[in-house]
């Protein structure tokens, strides 16, 4: 397998730059395998009757932490393996259901290296349905400065998420 | 208006639970958890990538939270043990039954691998006044829970803001 076809280096990375959408058509299994990959047993997330009645929601619904695996995969089909996230910051806003045919779209907002020299990309990306926004995510993704670069082989105070 | 109690005052800033893994970071879930979201990079799926990028195996940084998820059940357990105790404590002791979470940042560090045994410790950071918002009334709270490896490495840090509240006041 390839580890550089789909590479992005900071330096072909512009501020107002559009990622690729990703759409996903969200169903039952999406939500259910969501919540047992994360380990998160809690009713609301694969119990129709509890989510309805007891939360007040149409239906079961996207947990939190499988979330935060969805923005990583958008954010890492764009960058390539490479792309080490240094922080990321969501702020739920709506519920994702069975149904919902989901759409990340993500934007660049800074471009930057730091002062040990580590290329970093500031993206926001919205999790939405229709024309509802579900889920904000913003994000913070060290990008290699040149081909040879990774900024994986960085720790301690050469790493500053 | 009622006041925060003191006895949660007293909870900010200082560790209020240290919890170690109830099992080590293991590549079944990370698969699982890949397969959940279709996820393709290379560093979890090709070995050879792996050691290229990363000195072999990591973890999705943003299971960091999956690895101390309490089993739902183990012999000889008796009641339900709850993965951020704090947020269920503050709802039990400021009297707010129902709660969300609104906000949620990670900070990566460390990678974890494949193996590792993580430890948390939660923090509680801050307890707002009573607000109201369209689901009712009661209070914003900020949560760190820091996670370290088997060696004390800081591997991530994540700050949760819950909103505990009572239905129908809104």
């Amino acid at each position: 397998m390839s580890i550089t076809s789909t590479e992005q280096t900071i330096d072909a990375v512009e501020e107002g730059q559009h990622l690729p959408d990703l759409a996903y058509d969200v169903t039952a299994t999406t939500v259910v395998l969501g919540a047992l990959a994360t380990r998160d047993w809690r009713p609301m997330h694969h119990d129709k009757d509890f989510a309805v009645h007891r939360n007040g929601t149409k239906d079961i619904f996207l947990n939190t932490p499988n979330q935060a695996a969805w923005f990583e995969r958008y954010l890492t089909d764009w960058t390539g393996p490479k792309g080490r996230i240094g922080r990321m910051t969501f702020r739920m806003k709506g519920s994702v259901f069975p149904g919902d045919s989901m759409v990340f779209r993500g934007v660049v907002t800074k471009v930057e290296t730091d002062d040990t020299g580590c290329g970093w990309a500031e993206i926001d990306i919205n999790l939405s349905v229709e024309d509802r926004v579900a889920t904000e995510c913003a994000a913070r993704v060290a990008l290699p400065t040149t081909p040879d670069d990774n900024p994986w082989t960085r720790r301690a105070e050469r790493w500053r998420p | 208006m009622s006041t925060v109690p003191d006895e949660v005052t007293g909870w900010i800033d200082r560790v209020r639970y240290e919890e170690q893994g109830e099992f080590p970071v293991e590549r079944g879930y990370i698969w699982t958890s890949c397969a959940s979201v279709e996820n393709g990079n290379p560093l979890f799926w090709d070995d050879e990538v792996a050691q290229a990028i990363t000195g072999g195996p990591i973890a999705p940084p943003t299971m960091v939270s999956v690895w101390f998820r309490p089993h739902h059940w183990a012999p000889g357990r008796t009641k339900q043990a709850l993965p951020l105790q704090v947020h269920f404590d503050l709802k039990d002791r400021l009297g707010l039954p129902e709660a969300v979470m609104t906000d949620n940042t990670i900070v990566f560090h460390e990678p974890v691998r494949p193996g590792d045994l993580l430890r948390t410790s939660q923090i509680l950071r801050s307890v707002s006044d009573e607000k109201t918002t369209k689901l009712g009334t009661g209070r914003f709270w900020v949560i760190d829970v820091e996670y370290r490896n088997q060696g004390g490495e800081l591997v991530a840090v994540e700050s949760y803001t819950g909103f505990g509240y009572r239905k129908g006041e809104g």
